[in-house]
């Protein structure tokens, strides 16, 4: 970027009436991005080719460099209180006890059934403080789920979705670019979204921070020498990328948001950063096979059948839904999901069916796109456990065809180890 | 940015050559993103005019292919199969089929580039 952006006349033109926006929704429409409304949001799909960008290119940066995505459609419920930990005990099937302050984990909030109401990552900010980020999607619905389902407990359950930005800074090069802000001032050219910030610090020991764990973190801005922005910053070693990244939540604030992002984009220049929109988000994360709810979870899907019995830890004596587990356990599972690599053309999509080769349906595709990292085209998919033996052979159906495809393992890409 | 005028086009955005070539145009695989996949007609196939021919995929959508003109389909080109991306590339060099015309008088009925680039213009709201 040159010459300073000018918003277009526009801009907010196509903006469905009723989509919610986030804090930096004038900055992707600033830069160019493709928009699409995403479970009653207004989002970024993808950014312009002439900047570089497009979902191909997006999720190669991240695979090679570094992204950024803005992420704040995510929501997010804090606990606390003296009974905070029983609660989270409750409702999240994962073991909050065994998280240090500092430390997150991935779990879900379950339905008395077994099934997911949501996957949600905890974070333990305190002694008696957790924080549950949840999908965009179901902010409403997990909110009244934990406020309802938390009440015998002594704790106190607040929806704070709306007061954070959060962005995520993903790829092998995320520490790099966040070093070249901690402790130093980078520039940020004005771009009429950031007035009247000039300069951006982000303070935090990124070298140190472990995977999957959370620190305070201290953001400034800076106008010539007046310090005009001074604040605390909470940032996760999280993702949903299968890289190596941050997420950071700072103030929902227009400005310091328009700010911290183009900031985050100066610092990473060198590096190759981009803006990241929902379909590179989208393509890596399913790479990496990590759910989408509403795709591999959902409220008629079981813990076992969606391959998430890690994190789910049946020696806690009680949580919503751990009966329900404990039956399907014995009984066996009737489905089970896979992962897909077509074999010959064509591309397995959401929602497409799969057969077996003799023609006969018997299961169907829970999200499906090409790979750009991979350079091969995916899916996850329900089948019957007797199809889902590594490097049998199904079909998909696509516009009436059964296309070849064979059942491989998971997840499709690992990022390599750090030597 | 100005049309090739050696060719008509649709308000589905494909293109049509006099000599029967068919693509879709530059706005058409800017809106795409990048392609990933081109499924096209063989040889022999009989096409109608405003009728579905084939599809074109992006990275995160299906979009079909509508025949700009009734025809048979004399040459495919075969590139596309490998290399999809030669439509983002130059899309009005990337022809995906070309059909020998059953009655030349239906490009008439078709937008001259003038007309084409207004109806672009107008839809994108400037």
């Amino acid at each position: 970027m040159s010459a300073a952006p000018t918003i277009p006349p526009d801009a907010t033109k196509d903006a469905p009436k009723t989509a919610r926006k986030t804090a930096l929704n004038a900055v992707h429409r600033q830069m160019g991005a493709k928009m699409v409304e995403f479970n009653g949001w207004d989002m970024p799909v993808e950014y312009p080719a002439a900047i570089g960008c497009g979902i191909v290119n997006e999720h190669m940066a991240v695979r090679t460099g570094v992204g950024i995505f803005d992420v704040s459609h995510m929501g997010d419920i804090r606990l606390a209180g003296p009974g905070a930990l029983d609660a989270v005990q409750h409702i999240s099937m994962n073991d909050a006890a065994k998280l240090a302050i500092g430390q997150a984990q991935y779990s879900a909030l379950l339905y008395p059934e077994g099934t997911f109401v949501d996957d949600v990552i905890v974070h333990r900010l305190g002694v008696d403080e957790y924080l549950l980020v949840i999908n965009a999607g179901t902010r409403e619905k997990d909110f009244s789920w934990v406020r309802d389902n938390t009440q015998p407990f002594d704790c106190l359950v607040e929806n704070l979705s709306d007061d954070y930005t959060q962005i995520a800074i993903q790829g092998p090069k995320a520490v790099d670019l966040m070093e070249k802000l901690n402790d130093n001032f980078v520039d940020v050219p004005a771009n009429g979204l950031n007035a009247p910030f000039q300069k951006l610090r982000i303070d935090a020991d990124y070298k140190s921070l472990k995977f999957y764990w959370i620190t305070q973190g201290r953001t400034m801005a800076m106008r010539g020498s007046d310090r005009l922005y001074d604040s605390g910053t909470l940032i996760g070693r999280t993702g949903y990328t299968a890289e190596d990244g941050f997420e950071i939540y700072i103030s929902s604030d227009e400005a310091i948001s328009a700010h911290v992002w183009y900031g985050l984009l100066e610092a990473g220049k060198e590096f190759g950063a981009v803006p990241c929109g929902l379909g590179a988000r989208n393509t890596l994360r399913l790479e990496g096979k990590l759910p989408l709810y509403g795709h591999e979870i959902s409220d008629t899907i079981n813990v076992w059948e969606a391959g998430l019995d890690r994190w789910c830890k049946m020696e806690k004596p009680e949580f919503i839904g751990r009966a329900a587990l404990e039956k399907a356990r014995a009984e066996g599972l009737k489905r089970k999901l896979v992962g897909l690599e077509m074999i010959d053309r064509g591309i397995a999509r959401d929602g497409y069916k799969v057969l077996d080769d003799g023609g006969r349906e018997i299961g169907y595709v829970t999200s499906g796109s090409p790979g750009p990292f991979l350079k091969k085209n995916i899916a996850l998919a329900y089948v019957p456990p007797s199809n889902a033996e590594i490097g049998s052979t199904v079909r998909v159906e696509v516009r009436g065809q059964g296309v070849k495809a064979q059942v491989v393992p998971t997840p499709f890409y690992k990022r390599p180890k750090k030597s | 940015m100005s049309y090739p005028t050696d060719r008509k086009y649709t308000k589905e955005h494909e293109w049509i050559s006099a000599d029967g070539k068919i693509g879709i145009t530059i706005h058409a695989q800017d809106s795409l993103g990048d392609i990933v996949f081109v499924e096209l007609p063989k040889v022999g196939t009989e096409l109608t005019s405003g009728k579905t021919f084939g599809t074109v995929e992006s990275v995160k959508a299906v979009s079909d292919l509508y025949a700009p003109a009734s025809g048979t389909v004399t040459e495919v080109n075969s590139e596309l199969a490998t290399s999809p991306e030669k439509v983002n590339k130059d899309a009005h060099a990337a022809w995906m089929i070309k059909i020998a015309l059953k009655d030349p008088a239906e490009l008439n009925g078709l937008l001259s580039a003038a007309d084409y680039e207004k109806f672009v213009n107008e839809e994108a709201g400037h």
